[in-house]
This record gives C-alpha cells, sequence and structure tokens, in this order.
C-alpha cells in the first residue's frame, strides 16, 4: 500500500481559494498555523485537519512601499481571528493609512492565466 | 561539553576590492583575492590552509568553486548558508574542527559583484506562492514590517532610526575604504525617497561589490605569525524562521538567544565589551540588536541610540567600519564584522581604532531577521 500523498499542502489551499475560502490548517491539538505543511511545526505529526476561517483578521505588522515607476502598495501582516499569522495586503484605503491594529475582512483576488486566486484584506470597521 | 574558549584565534583579515570593482570581476576572484591579502596579512601561505570555509549567494557549490580556483585540497570544508550570519557560524565550525584536531589554519571568506550585476542577479529569489502575490519588497520590507511593530508598542520614532545612519556615516568618514563618506543628516536621511515605510533609502544598507577573508590557528600557530591575536571565546547561533510572517516576535530577534550563548561560553557580560559590530542591513537592526543583546531594555532602543551615545565620541562605539550602511555592503555582510571586531582588537583599525579594546563582539544576521550568531573575542590579556 502506497502512503503517497495525492494532494500538496498549495493545491488544497487553493482549492479553497478558488471557492471563495480562506482555509489553514491545524494540529492534533486544535492549534492554528500558516502556511499549510504535510507535518505539523514542532512535532512532525501528519494528522492534520483543514479548516475554513470566517476571514476576519487585525493588522499586526504594515508597510507601505514606493516603487519607482508605479503606484504606493501596502504589505501587511494580519492575525487572523483563528489564531495564524499571514502576509497579505489591505486594499480600499490609501496604503498609508493602513493601521496596526485595525479590522479587516478576506477578499479573493480573482485569478488569470497567470496568478492563482489570491487573499487580500479590506477594512472591517465592525467585525 | 569541550571548552573552546580561546582554542583558535583570528590572525589575519582583508577586505578584497570594494564599492564597484572592475569590469568582468567574478565572486571568485573577489573571494580569492580577499583570502591571498588576508594571508599575506598574517605571514602565512596557501599551501597552510588545511580549512577552507565560505559562502555566497552567487554560487550554490562554492566549496568546489574556489578549491578549484586556488587549486587547494583542504582537509575540512564548509559552505553553510544561513545568509549574511553564515560566516559567524563559519567560526563556530572552525573552532570545533580545530579542537578535533582536524585542521590547524582555516581561511573563512566571501566575495560578491552584487552591484555590478545588480542584486536581483546576484541572489536569485525562491519563489514563494504565500507571499509572492503581494510583491514585497525584499528584504526591505520584512525589516520594515518588524520595525512598524516595535514603533507601535514603543513609540520609536523615524528619527531614531535615522540617528543610526548618522553615526554610521560619521565612523565611514573616519574610514579610508568607506563607499560612503560625504555629510549626512537626520534630515537627510527623512527627506531621501522612501523605499518601503517607515524606511527611505538611507535607512537600508549599501548595495556594493566586495569579498573579505580571515585567517583562523591555533594559538601556537599564531606565535610565529605578524599579527596580534583576537582569540574567539565565545559564539552563538540562534535560527528562529525563514518567512518574516512567522517570526515569533517581530521586536525580539534571534540575537536575544545567541547573544547570552556567546556572553556565557566567553564569561563575560555585555558592560565589558570595548566595541561592537552589529548587522546594520537596516537603522531598526542596530537598535534591536543592541536591546537584544542587553545593552538596553527591551522598547529603549531609539532612545538609545539618539544623541550620538553609538556615534565616534559616544559612550558606546558600535560599528566603527561606518557599518553595512555606510562603509561597504556586498550581500552578505557578516564577514566584514569579523573583520573589523578582529582588527579592533588587534590594534590595527587606524584612524577609527578605539583605545585599549580587549573585547570586540560581531553579531551577524541573515535572511528576514531569520538567522543570529554572535562571535566574541579578545586580546591575550583575556584568556
Amino acid at each position: 500500500m502506497s502512503d503517497r500523498a495525492e494532494t500538496s499542502p498549495l493545491a488544497v489551499f487553493r482549492e479553497h481559494c478558488d471557492k471563495g475560502e480562506l482555509a489553514y490548517q491545524v494540529d492534533e491539538k486544535g492549534t492554528a498555523f500558516f502556511y499549510p505543511r504535510l507535518a505539523a511545526p514542532g512535532t512532525g505529526s501528519g494528522k492534520l485537519s483543514w479548516k475554513v476561517s470566517k476571514g476576519l483578521g487585525t493588522v499586526h505588522a504594515t508597510t507601505t512601499l514606493y516603487p519607482r515607476n508605479s503606484e504606493p502598495y501596502d504589505v501587511s501582516l494580519i492575525d487572523i481571528d483563528e489564531g495564524f499569522r499571514m502576509m497579505s495586503r489591505v486594499e480600499k484605503i490609501d496604503p498609508a493609512d493602513v493601521k496596526i491594529g485595525m479590522r479587516v475582512k478576506v477578499r479573493m483576488i480573482p485569478g488569470t492565466d497567470d496568478t492563482p486566486v489570491y487573499p487580500v484584506f479590506d477594512p472591517a470597521e465592525d467585525a | 561539553m569541550t571548552d573552546l574558549r580561546g582554542n583558535c584565534c583570528i590572525v589575519g583579515t582583508a577586505e578584497s576590492d570594494l564599492g564597484v570593482v572592475a569590469p568582468g570581476m567574478t565572486p571568485f576572484d573577489l573571494t580569492a583575492q580577499a583570502t591571498m591579502r588576508a594571508l599575506d596579512d598574517c605571514g602565512l601561505k596557501l599551501s597552510d590552509v588545511d580549512g577552507f570555509f565560505c559562502a555566497m549567494s552567487q554560487s550554490r557549490m562554492v566549496s568546489m568553486a574556489m578549491c578549484e580556483y586556488l587549486r587547494i585540497q583542504p582537509k575540512y570544508f564548509d559552505s553553510t548558508q544561513i545568509g549574511g550570519s553564515s560566516f559567524m557560524a563559519h567560526v563556530s565550525h572552525v573552532q570545533a574542527a580545530v579542537a578535533a584536531g582536524l585542521i590547524e589554519v582555516a581561511v573563512v571568506a566571501y566575495g560578491s559583484t552584487q552591484r555590478s550585476v545588480s542584486r536581483a542577479a546576484a541572489s536569485a529569489r525562491e519563489p514563494n506562492p504565500y507571499e509572492d502575490p503581494y510583491k514585497p519588497m525584499m528584504p526591505p520590507s520584512a525589516y520594515a514590517l518588524a520595525a512598524s511593530r516595535h514603533m507601535h508598542l514603543y513609540g520609536t520614532t523615524r528619527e531614531n532610526l535615522a540617528e543610526v545612519a548618522v553615526a554610521a556615516r560619521k565612523w565611514a568618514q573616519m574610514n579610508p575604504k568607506a563607499y560612503r563618506r560625504e555629510d549626512l543628516s537626520v534630515d537627510d536621511v527623512l527627506n531621501a525617497p522612501m523605499i518601503s515605510y517607515p524606511f527611505t533609502v538611507r535607512d537600508c544598507c549599501l548595495v556594493t561589490d566586495g569579498g573579505g577573508a580571515i585567517v583562523i590557528t591555533t594559538p601556537e600557530r599564531a606565535k610565529d605569525l605578524k599579527r596580534k591575536p583576537a582569540y574567539i571565546l565565545g559564539t552563538g547561533e540562534h535560527i528562529s524562521h525563514n518567512m518574516i510572517s512567522s517570526m515569533p516576535d517581530l521586536t525580539v530577534s534571534g540575537a536575544a538567544q545567541s547573544g547570552p550563548i556567546a556572553f556565557g561560553k566567553a564569561g563575560v557580560k555585555p558592560a565589558d565589551i570595548d566595541v561592537l559590530e552589529l548587522y546594520d542591513a537596516f537603522t531598526y537592526n542596530t537598535m534591536l540588536f543592541l536591546e537584544d543583546l542587553g545593552y538596553c531594555e527591551k522598547g529603549e532602543g531609539g532612545a538609545f541610540v539618539s544623541g550620538g551615545r553609538i556615534a565616534p565620541g559616544g559612550e558606546l562605539p558600535v560599528n566603527t567600519n561606518g557599518g553595512g550602511l555606510s562603509y561597504c555592503h556586498p550581500g552578505m555582510y557578516g564577514l566584514f564584522l569579523l573583520i573589523e571586531a578582529a582588527r579592533q582588537v588587534q590594534g590595527v583599525a587606524g584612524d577609527r581604532q578605539i583605545d585599549g579594546v580587549d573585547l570586540a563582539l560581531a553579531h551577524g544576521n541573515g535572511g528576514v531577521l531569520s538567522s543570529q550568531c554572535t562571535v566574541i573575542m579578545g586580546s591575550e590579556a583575556t584568556l
């Protein structure tokens, strides 16, 4: 009997993105982690479960990038309510107005021929 | 565990050509040039070298490339690659190899032509499906994210960060090999083009070509050589993450782990150190490492680096060569920290020599605050 993995962690993550879902994994104790893996960080256990986040989080750290030939944009680290942190971009406001502690909600950027569907965040004051 | 304190010493140091090197020069040319200059500095020959340690971003199999170039067959070679702190790790591996009786004369070397070939060509980025969609400018954006957190929690300001760049520039003005030596003010730093907030281009390290080498041997072999030895008293290494989103705490680096390990092995305290060489890839690094190595409380780094405390004439000499911010930064800068710390202990640092240096600390950083390695070295009086 083969124990070959039939899907990669990245493929599962992207399948969820395609459905508009922000997915993450938890280990045997229910501790969330990101990015998705085949082995749980710290224990190496392969007994992992996929979950779908409610998509709400808080800006943990933020920077605005100023490319020489294009408009400034945001890169932030988002603490997702279910207990993991990921890099993303806060949109819909001036990047310089993105603040640490700001509540945000996930939204998927549609895929193209070159890029897969991926999650960004919008301000969500009441969330 | 075997006590390695002082079991070997740095006897020779050298830079290759720095800044913008001659057209067509390769990183191997610069590594070889620095190696031969460092051997000449101490009076050893290439045929004496039985251990070769090297890492670079422009070659995946650099031990082979350099052994071929120099036509040497060392008994021990090591190309551990953990970014800019690789060379501090090499020093601790040299100690272990010497203690095991494997080698007696080691060269730790580096070379890069990243200014000539461009940063993108010098270090190919590894694809990262979880970060690439957001187009972070790496590495500046990672360090900027960390700095944003420090500013948020502790009220650290852009002016505090700028003080680090100004202090580095003042040291660089005393180093004839420094790439940038013109006057620099806090306002100059603040008003320079913004790269990734809160960093302007003057908060970011230089992009230069360059290489370097140090020669390490046993105290016995060092007796007949040209230079006073800088003894390796203690080293500490720590890896905390790879991606910035996985850093356990953006305001506490692995220097808080590697520092105490190195101080413990050396049997000295932070206050005993006469001169500090800290990897200043960005202005934030210097204040973060001062906090994590025990020079001020967590969160007080901004105030600590202000008012000229770490500049020439200040109470704590930091980055006396001008640092990665003003002297040179050929990609993986850690080796140059070891060179400067050794020279300060040897008493050969020229105009910027600090009086009576018995203990020096070199702290390397790699990746995006990911690997942190500390080396403490001392004069014969510290043995």
